[in-house]
């Protein structure tokens, strides 16, 4: 096998851990805000809820991480 | 010599995939401790329902709370490792 096939699994095997580690965050936080006494379906508030609430965690996740980028930038021009 | 050239552009081929993997590691380190961050920096700083977009509000609430979760994690680790020195457990 040569490099660049082992390179792109490689690549591919960490893109799936993270989207796995988003989709687990997110659906953690999103239930804590937006379902309440859990009832026999998710109603449409509820579904509008856990929609914007995806949005506004991807937001966050990207603020985030320009944050600790900015940070690690920070500390290195120190070094 | 056909043999020793072989293995020598096999070694080279495996350092630099060592070297390629080791890269790929650590955007994966780093996109890990994003996730952490934003986990805890969540429940700092979401308040209430979910709104259409980020407030700047917000946003500085996100970015502040990753820096001081590094401050903290430095003090921390700075006070510990005086206390093992001092011989404390």
């Amino acid at each position: 096998m040569d490099t660049g096939t082992i390179m792109e699994q490689v690549k591919v095997q960490i893109a799936v851990a993270n989207a796995q580690e988003l989709l687990q965050r997110m659906t953690d936080k999103c239930f804590k805000k937006c379902i309440g006494k859990p009832g026999g379906t998710l109603d449409n508030s509820e579904q509008k809820c856990i929609a914007m609430c995806m949005d506004r965690y991807m937001d966050a996740w990207n603020t985030v991480s320009r944050a600790y980028n900015s940070r690690l930038q920070r500390e290195r021009a120190r070094i | 010599m056909d043999g020793f050239d072989i293995n020598s552009s096999e070694k080279a081929d495996a350092s630099e995939l060592q070297r390629m993997i080791a890269i790929e590691q650590q955007k994966a380190q780093f996109q890990a401790q994003v996730h952490n961050f934003t986990d805890v920096c969540w429940d700092k700083c979401m308040e209430g329902s979910p709104s259409s977009k980020l407030d700047s509000r917000t946003e500085t609430c996100l970015v502040s709370c990753v820096d001081r979760f590094i401050d903290t994690t430095l003090s921390i680790t700075n006070r510990f490792t005086q206390m093992v020195q001092k011989g404390a457990h």
